[in-house]
C-alpha cells in the first residue's frame, strides 16, 4: 500500500504548528497503525528530520497511552484503541489525516503527544475508596450481587485515554469522571464516601476546564472499552443527591 | 562477598511471623522524618508507595509513563493466586507454596515462596476493600477458576483484565496519598542512575523526558519496582518502554543480578507476520482446554501451504501431526509453558511451520465446534477469537488459529535477601525486577500475587528495619557523589547524541534481538550461546559508534529515551549469555540441549546447580564475577517432571 500522511507537527507546547505532508510506501495491511508510523519514523530518522511522537506503550489496547485523532476520529474508524487498529481498515492511495487529541485540558507537548495528568488529578480528588493497607475484612465477609459486580466491573474498565474528551464537542470528561464515580457507587466498599467522592470528583472536573455534557452520546460511540452513558446518568444523579445533602459545609 | 540472605531461623510457617516480631520498628513520630524513592508505578510501586506514604514515610514516586496507571501490570489478563480455599477444594498455604516452588523447577527460596503463599490470603481482601471488581458467583461471593496446570482453584479474577483491575486499585491508593501530599508524583521522568554513598542507596538521577532536565533526589532508602527485562529480545509481550535500565544501574552501582538467563516463554501467542512487527500478543493459555496443536506431517505439505498453493482445511487427517498429543499422550496439549514452547520451535526447526514465515503451529478448534457446537465455544472464548480476527485479519472459527511461543516474563532480576534488599544497602528491589520467587519458571496467575505481595505486606516491614538503624537527619543532596553521578548521565547522554552516526537505534534493538531469540531463546547450547557472546559484543562496540540520535536532549526526545535503554540491554544480553553458558543443566525456562533426559526433556542437575547465580559488575569491558547462594530445601522432596 501507499499512503499519504497528513500529521500535525508542532515543536513544543508553545509552537503554533501546522500539518505536514508524508509518502510512505511499503505499507502492509499486516501492520498495526502505529507499526505504520513507526516505518515513517525509520524513514524520518534516516534522512535526518526528526521523528513524529506519538504516545504508546502496551500495544495490546489495555494501557491507555497510545491517542491519535485519525481521519476525524478518536483512535480511527474502528471502535477499538489506535494500537489494535490494522492497515487493512484503509485502502491503497488513501490520504490519512492524523492529529492529537483536541481539549483544552489536554495541553499538547510536542506533536501528537497531549499532557493528561487533568485525569490523574480528577482521580486524586476522590476515586478511591479510603482504607488503608491492612486491617480490612475478608474478602467474602460482604455478598455483593453478581448483577452489581458486573455493572461496577462494566464501568471500571475504562483505560484513561481520553478518547470521549476528543470526541465531544464540549471537551467534556463525564464518561471517564462518571465510570470511575459509578464503579465505586455500586459496590458496598463506596458507600461511605459516595457523596463527597462525586461533589469532589465533579469540582475537579469543572477546575481543569473540561466542558459539560450535551447528551450528544459521541463519547460512548468512540470509547473503545464501550463505557456507557448510563454512567453519566448515574453521575448526574450521585451529583444532585450530594449536593441536596452536603457533608462538606 | 558472602551472599547472606537473611532467611530466619525456625519452622518455615513460622519464619515470617517471627522475623516481623524481630524486625526493628520506626516510631511513628519519626516516619515523617524518612524519605523514601519508588520507582515505578506497577503492581509493586504503587502498592509500595501508598502502604509506605500510609505509614507516614514521605514518598517520591517516579514513572516514565504521563501516569501511574499506564504500568504494564495493567496487560496482565488471566488472574491470581491466593489460597483462600473459598472452593473447599484441599487448598492450603502449603499447597500453594509447594505449587510454586515445583513450578519454578526448584531455584526458588522456599522461605520466600513460603511468605508469598502466606500473605497471598490478604491481598485479595485488601483489593476487595479498594473495591475491586472480582468476579462473582450468583450467590453474591467471590468466583475462582483453575489455572496453569493447579488441581485445585485458587485463582481470582475480573475477566479478562485482572491486572488492570488490581493496578487501578494500586493506582487508586497512590492517588489518595497524592492528595494528602503524602506521595510526590514525577510522571514521565525516567531513573538514570542511583546515587551510592558510603556503600548505601542515597538517591537517585532521573531525566525529565519532557524537558530533558537531569535532576538529582535524596532519599533514605530506594525501592526499585521497574519490571522484567523481556525486552532485550526486542519482540515480546511487555510493553514498548519496559526496560531494564533502572536494574541495570543499580547493577552497575553493585546491586548483584540473579539468574538473568531465566526467561519464561509463552506458548500461545500470535506470530510475527513481518519484519515491521513490534510486539506479540499473547493469547490466553486457556486455549489450549479446547483447541488442538498441529503442523501438516510432511516439510512439502507445510512448503506448498507456506506458497499459499493449499489451504489448512485442505489438508486431511493423515497428513496431519498433533505433535503434543502424540509425544505426551497423557497431558496432549495442556503440557506446561516450556514444554509447549519447545515442542513448537522443534516442528517449525524441521521446516514444518505454517505461515510465511515458517513460525508458526496451529491452534485449531475445528473439532470443539463439531463437538461442542459454536455456540459454547463462542461462549468459552468469544473475545479471545474477536482479539485474533482483529489482529490477523483471519476469523478461527473457520480457520484454524496460527500461534507461536513469544518470550513474556522474566524470572531473574535483581539479586535481594529475605528482606526484598539488594546487595547496596538502602537499595530494595520488589516484583519482576527481583529474582525471588518464582526460580527458573513461573506459574501462571503467580506474577500478580508477588508484585502486590511484595508492595502491600512485604516491604512496609521489613524497610522500617533498616531505616529504624539509620539517622532519620535530611540526606544532603549536596554531597558531590550527587553531582558527580548527574555529570556521569549528562555526559552519557551528549555521548549519545553526539554519535551521529547512520544507523538507528531500533536497527540495534532488532539486531540483539535476533541474537538473544536465536542463540538465548528456548533451547541453547554452548556453541550457540558463545557465539552469542561475541556477536553483541560486536554489536555493542558498533552500536556505539554509529548509532543514529536526532534532536537534542533539552525536549521530548523519544529516539534518545529508547537509545539509553538499548545501550543497557545490549549490557544485559551479554550477561544473561553468560549466566546460560554457565548453567550447564536444564531446568524450567532454561533448557540447555546438552542437557536432556533420552526423551527430550530438561534435565536438572540438583547436585551442582542448586544455587542462585548472583552475577557482580567488576567494571567497563570486565567480565562479572560470579557469587552462589546455595538453595536449601528443608520443606519438599525434589523430583524430575514427566508429563508423558
Amino acid at each position: 500500500m501507499k499512503l499519504t500522511l497528513k500529521i500535525w507537527r508542532q515543536k513544543n507546547a508553545s509552537d503554533k504548528g501546522g500539518f505536514a505532508t508524508y509518502p510512505v510506501d511499503h505499507v502492509s495491511k499486516d501492520m498495526s497503525f502505529l507499526e505504520m508510523l513507526d516505518v515513517l519514523n525509520d524513514q524520518l530518522t534516516e534522512k535526518g528530520e526528526d521523528p513524529v511522537h506519538f504516545d504508546h506503550d502496551c500495544r495490546e489496547g489495555i494501557c491507555g497511552m497510545c491517542s491519535l485523532y485519525i481521519n476525524g476520529k478518536p483512535h480511527g474508524p474502528l471502535q477499538t484503541t489506535t494500537c489494535q487498529l490494522h492497515m487493512r481498515s484503509f485502502n491503497d492511495g488513501e490520504t490519512i489525516t492524523i492529529e492529537p487529541w483536541r481539549a483544552k485540558a489536554f495541553p499538547v507537548v510536542k506533536d501528537l503527544v497531549v499532557n493528561r495528568s487533568a485525569f490523574d488529578r480528577i482521580i486524586q480528588a476522590g476515586g478511591y475508596v479510603s482504607v488503608n493497607t491492612g486491617g480490612v475484612p475478608d474478602a467474602n465477609e460482604i455478598p455483593i450481587p453478581k448483577t452489581i459486580a458486573d455493572l461496577a466491573m462494566d464501568a471500571a474498565q475504562c483505560i484513561g485515554c481520553g478518547a470521549c474528551v476528543a470526541a465531544c464537542k464540549n471537551a467534556s470528561a463525564m464518561l471517564f469522571t462518571s465510570a470511575k464515580i459509578s464503579q465505586l457507587a455500586l459496590l458496598p466498599q463506596g458507600q461511605v464516601e459516595r457523596k463527597t467522592r462525586a461533589e469532589k470528583m465533579v469540582a475537579q472536573m469543572d477546575a481543569e476546564g473540561f466542558g459539560a455534557c450535551t447528551n450528544t452520546g459521541a463519547c460512548e460511540a468512540e470509547c473503545p472499552k464501550g463505557i456507557s452513558i448510563t454512567n453519566i446518568a448515574r453521575m448526574n444523579r450521585e451529583y444532585f443527591s450530594a449536593v441536596v445533602s452536603s457533608e462538606n459545609v | 562477598m558472602i551472599l547472606d540472605s537473611k532467611i530466619p531461623a525456625g519452622p518455615l510457617a513460622e519464619k515470617w511471623t517471627k522475623h516481623k516480631f524481630n524486625s526493628k520498628l520506626v516510631n511513628p513520630a519519626n516516619k515523617r522524618k524518612y524519605d523514601v524513592i519508588v520507582v515505578g508505578t506497577g503492581l509493586a510501586g504503587a502498592s509500595a508507595a501508598a502502604s509506605l506514604a500510609e505509614l507516614g514515610y514521605n514518598v517520591k514516586a517516579f514513572c516514565f509513563q504521563d501516569s501511574p496507571r499506564r504500568a504494564h501490570s495493567i496487560a496482565a489478563q488471566g488472574g491470581i493466586n491466593a489460597a483462600k480455599n473459598y472452593q473447599n477444594d484441599g487448598d492450603s498455604i502449603f499447597r500453594l507454596f509447594y505449587d510454586t516452588i515445583k513450578g519454578g523447577d526448584y531455584r526458588a527460596r522456599e522461605a520466600n515462596v513460603y511468605r508469598l503463599a502466606e500473605v497471598s490470603v490478604k491481598i485479595i481482601d485488601q483489593c476487595v476493600a479498594q473495591g475491586v471488581p472480582f468476579a462473582r458467583e450468583y450467590g453474591g461471593l467471590l468466583a475462582n477458576r483453575s489455572f496453569g496446570g493447579a488441581q485445585v482453584s485458587r485463582t481470582f479474577y475480573a475477566r479478562g483484565q485482572t491486572g488492570q483491575q488490581l493496578l487501578l486499585g494500586a493506582y487508586s491508593a497512590l492517588s489518595r496519598q497524592v492528595a494528602n501530599g503524602k506521595v510526590k508524583l514525577y510522571p514521565r521522568t525516567e531513573m538514570m542512575d542511583v546515587v551510592v554513598i558510603d556503600g548505601q542507596a542515597r538517591g537517585i538521577v532521573t531525566r525529565n523526558l519532557i524537558t530533558g532536565a537531569v535532576e538529582t533526589h535524596a532519599a533514605h532508602a530506594v525501592l526499585l519496582c521497574t519490571g522484567g527485562y523481556g525486552n532485550v529480545f526486542f519482540l515480546s509481550t511487555n510493553a514498548m518502554g519496559s526496560n531494564v535500565t533502572a536494574a541495570w544501574r543499580a547493577h552497575k552501582r553493585g546491586a548483584y543480578f540473579a539468574n538473568p538467563c531465566f526467561t519464561q516463554i509463552h506458548p500461545t501467542c500470535i506470530p510475527v507476520s513481518g519484519d515491521h512487527q513490534s510486539k506479540l500478543t499473547l493469547m490466553s493459555e486457556s486455549l489450549r482446554n479446547d483447541g488442538r496443536v498441529w503442523v501438516p506431517a510432511t516439510q512439502e505439505i507445510a512448503e506448498k501451504l507456506r506458497k499459499g498453493q493449499i489451504k489448512a482445511n485442505d489438508i486431511k487427517e493423515e497428513d496431519r501431526d498433533y505433535f503434543l498429543e502424540r509425544k505426551y499422550p497423557s497431558f496432549g496439549n495442556l503440557v506446561p509453558r516450556d514444554v509447549a514452547s519447545r515442542n513448537a520451535k522443534y516442528v517449525c526447526d524441521e521446516g514444518r511451520g505454517v505461515n510465511e514465515t515458517g513460525e508458526a503451529v496451529f491452534l485449531d478448534f475445528r473439532d470443539a465446534i463439531k463437538r461442542d457446537g459454536r455456540n459454547i465455544i463462542e461462549q468459552k472464548y468469544g473475545n479471545l477469537f474477536d482479539m485474533y480476527k482483529q489482529i490477523t485479519g483471519e476469523d478461527p472459527y473457520e480457520v484454524p488459529m496460527m500461534i507461536y511461543p513469544a518470550v513474556h516474563y522474566t524470572m531473574g532480576g535483581l539479586w535481594v535477601d529475605y528482606n526484598l534488599m539488594t546487595t547496596v544497602p538502602g537499595l530494595y528491589a520488589l516484583g519482576e525486577a527481583n529474582f525471588s520467587d518464582h526460580g527458573a519458571n513461573r506459574l501462571g496467575a503467580s506474577a500478580l500475587m508477588q508484585g502486590l505481595a511484595d508492595g502491600y505486606f512485604v516491604i512496609p516491614y521489613t524497610i522500617g528495619d533498616y531505616l529504624a538503624q539509620i539517622p532519620p537527619k535530611k540526606v544532603d543532596e549536596n554531597h558531590p557523589e550527587f553531582a558527580k553521578a548527574k555529570e556521569e548521565v549528562q555526559n552519557r547522554i551528549q555521548t549519545i547524541l553526539s554519535i551521529n552516526g547512520t544507523k538507528t537505534v531500533d536497527y540495534f534493538h532488532k539486531k540483539l534481538g535476533k541474537i538473544m531469540w536465536d542463540k538465548c531463546g528456548m533451547a541453547r547450547t554452548e556453541v550457540g550461546l558463545k557465539e552469542a557472546k561475541a556477536e553483541i559484543k560486536a554489536l555493542k562496540k558498533e552500536f556505539w559508534s554509529n548509532v543514529k540520535v536526532l534532536g537534542t536532549n533539552e525536549e521530548l526526545n523519544q529516539t534518545l529515551e529508547k537509545a539509553h535503554r538499548v545501550a543497557d540491554f545490549l549490557e544485559l544480553g551479554e550477561l544473561m549469555v553468560d549466566d546460560a553458558l554457565n548453567r550447564n543443566e536444564s531446568c524450567g525456562g532454561h533448557f540447555r540441549e546438552e542437557y536432556q533426559t533420552p526423551d527430550g526433556e530438561a534435565l536438572r542437575d540438583d547436585e551442582n546447580f542448586a544455587y542462585v547465580a548472583a552475577w557482580k559488575y567488576m567494571g567497563e569491558g570486565q567480565e562479572e564475577e560470579l557469587n552462589k547462594e546455595s538453595l536449601v530445601f528443608e520443606n519438599v522432596k525434589l523430583t524430575q517432571r514427566s508429563y508423558k
